[in-house]
């Protein structure tokens, strides 16, 4: 009797231990449906009071994002908490966030759980969301949805497909990089050969070989989003192979920028600026400015369109931007050919040569 | 091809594998001695992340990483006191409690993370420390003696592990209450005692793992040890529950990874092969399992709660 009153309680506690690991595990997912969920974005939303009492008080715009990567990773889940919260100082809405959903299910569980929860818009941050969005969205047909980065929204009418034009800002770090580096050897870390990773990299070489077609630029995709130290080493890989420039992409980059930062080695960043990861090494970010999409999205949905489009950012409608650090010396004559290459994106007058 | 086999190559490529190994080295060393005394702990993970988190804060907010280390020390004992109280005391299924354990880890360092630091705050790690006149011999000193203290500690650790199981009565009663415990308990030893000894310091250096790691890249991030624990525990397997065998599985693993990761920065390997190449650790090590678990028998208690009133 003694002992199965323990193995009871020992089953008590395990459970308890495995309920408190949920809660943390996705501390936002968690209360993201919740009435407080929104609270934080709320509060700094400015307050669109009526001039005169309406006759009916205007809802505010409810946003759920689900990320796979905390929400201030300095990379793709902060590009678009950083967007919508920019977006929140002009308009009336009511964000939650659940982030570090890398496991899919789970992903699936907390878009589920928002439209359930009556958010008006659900945004499934990450290709990989896809599948399930696919069904769930079958579920909840006056829900909008948003999934990025892809260009198909499944032929649904309430699925909007938002992307990235990467390349551009890789193009143009590129040509920086070109002429940062010695010896015409750079180095670049991606995650997997695949969405906005491969439209960043592949701009990025073909701005550097553009600018000098000597310079040798090594890639390598590390199979990992997460994999920190991998990414170390591979950045240290590079330098010790004679890269005297970097970058890279995705949120395990933190590991190479460490290498960066410790050789000083210039880094080129990109999604989000990355100049708090080494003020003196990081030369340009290249930022995403989802607020294009967002604003785009949030306007159609005013007027009825749930989705059935697709969205893009790119330079020349200013969902991408590049922010200089202005704390690392870069010669003004590089920096003048970065900023002729983006007006050059911008009007159409240079095209980055599309991805195989 | 032939870009890889010219001699600075090989010598980064070995030391590159060194340093990828020591986490696994660890972490899979405390989890030795805590199976060979019988003790199952799955959740090896979460204690790492949980290890690096503290190492992690406590350098950012002290600046020293000393104190970072002493930090995922205490940290280490106080999550092997909540395991030992959740597998000895209240006797629960060990696989699921370690699992809880990972959870928690991944959950709650991740609250963290968010709530008291936010933003990637780059650290000042541990930094490299050459051994005198070793680190001069060429080469050789540039693979073994020019590293940071928990790669010299990690592989110290070895002999001693080694010694303390095999020369030792501590090491005696671990093999006895993880073979038999009944029969040990007759003889005088107490399990549970014994056990909470190895519990202890199984997760303190898992801990020390984590805190190895993020003193290494010099950040914290969400589920830092990306499935480290696991393959720590794998490695165990891989080394038939011996410290000189869990090193060479540590070693490699971390040779491979190594490999693979400078075969893809020299180019040497692109595309789908270089994704298919990347699986190449993880199907060395099940292959090697499946070899190793035909020809030795895990510890006899293994999982296995002692009851002394049963």
């Amino acid at each position: 009797m003694k002992a199965t009153s323990t193995k009871v309680v020992a089953s008590a506690v395990t459970a308890l231990a495995l309920v408190a690991a949920s809660c943390g595990a996705s501390d936002d997912a968690a209360d993201a449906p919740a009435e407080d969920a929104p609270a934080e974005v709320a509060a700094e939303a400015p307050a669109d009071e009526p001039a005169e009492p309406a006759e009916e008080v205007a809802e505010p715009i409810k946003i759920g994002i689900v990320a796979p990567s905390a929400e201030n990773d300095l990379a793709w889940t902060q590009s678009m908490v950083d967007s919508v919260n920019r977006v929140a100082e002009g308009r009336d809405v009511e964000v939650a966030v659940s982030g570090g959903l890398f496991v899919v299910q789970d992903a699936a569980a907390a878009i589920r759980g928002y439209a359930e929860d009556g958010f008006d818009l659900v945004i499934a941050h990450g290709t990989q969301f896809g599948a399930p969005l696919q069904e769930i969205a079958d579920d909840f047909p006056e829900v909008s949805f948003a999934l990025g980065t892809s260009t198909d929204f499944f032929g649904k009418d309430n699925i909007y497909a938002y992307s990235v034009e990467a390349g551009e800002g890789g193009y143009v770090n590129g040509v920086m990089a070109a002429q940062l580096t010695q010896s015409n050897v750079i180095g670049v870390v991606g995650p997997v050969p695949a969405g906005d990773a491969k439209l960043y990299i592949d701009g990025f070489v073909a701005g550097a070989e553009a600018q000098n077609p000597d310079v040798e630029v090594n890639v390598n995709y590390i199979d990992s989003f997460g994999d920190v130290l991998l990414a170390s080493e591979a950045a240290k890989a590079f330098v010790e192979s004679g890269a005297d420039v970097l970058t890279g992409t995705a949120q395990m980059v933190v590991g190479a920028t460490g290498i960066a930062a410790e050789e000083g080695v210039p880094w080129f960043g990109t999604q989000s600026n990355q100049t708090d990861l080494g003020t003196d090494i990081v030369v340009a970010s290249q930022v995403y400015h989802w607020e294009v999409v967002l604003n785009t999205i949030l306007d159609q949905i005013a007027g009825g369109k749930l989705g059935g489009e697709a969205v893009v950012i790119s330079l020349s409608n200013a969902g991408l931007e590049m922010e200089f650090n202005d704390s690392y010396a870069l010669d003004a004559g590089i920096k003048a050919s970065g900023v002729a290459t983006i007006a050059g994106l911008s009007d159409g007058s240079i095209t980055v040569p599309s991805s195989e | 091809m032939g870009d890889f086999f010219t001699v600075s190559v090989l010598v980064a490529t070995l030391a590159s594998g060194i340093r990828l190994a020591t986490p696994f080295l660890l972490a899979g060393l405390g989890e030795t001695i805590g199976q060979r005394s019988g003790v199952l702990n799955l959740g090896v993970e979460g204690v790492m992340l949980l290890g690096a988190f503290s190492a992690y804060y406590i350098t950012l907010e002290t600046g020293s990483a000393v104190y970072g280390i002493l930090g995922a020390i205490v940290v280490g004992l106080l999550i092997g006191l909540a395991y030992a109280f959740i597998t000895l005391i209240m006797q629960a299924q060990q696989g699921i409690s370690g699992i809880g354990i990972y959870l928690f880890g991944l959950g709650f360092t991740d609250l963290l993370f968010q709530k008291n630091v936010g933003t990637p705050k780059p650290i000042r790690g541990l930094g490299e420390v050459n051994i005198p006149l070793l680190s001069d011999i060429p080469k050789v000193g540039e693979i073994f003696f020019q590293h940071s203290l928990p790669v010299y500690f990690a592989f110290a650790l070895v002999p001693l592990v080694w010694f303390m199981i095999n020369k030792t009565t501590f090491g005696l009663n671990i093999r006895a209450v993880g073979e038999t415990p009944e029969a040990a308990d007759t003889l005088g030893v107490s399990v549970n005692r014994t056990r909470l000894a190895t519990i202890l310091i199984g997760s303190t250096m898992a801990s020390l793992a984590g805190a190895a790691l993020a003193l290494e890249v010099g950040i914290f991030q969400q589920n830092l040890t990306s499935g480290q624990g696991f393959i720590a525990i794998a490695l165990v397997y891989f080394g038939a529950w011996r410290s000189y065998g869990v090193m060479l599985g540590a070693l490699l693993f971390g040779i491979v990874q190594a490999t693979v990761l400078q075969l893809k920065t020299l180019g040497i390997v692109e595309g789908a092969n270089s994704s298919l190449l990347a699986m190449a650790p993880a199907v060395l090590t099940i292959v090697v399992l499946a070899i190793v678990s035909r020809r030795v028998a895990a510890p006899g208690a293994l999982t296995r709660p002692f009851d002394r009133a049963a």
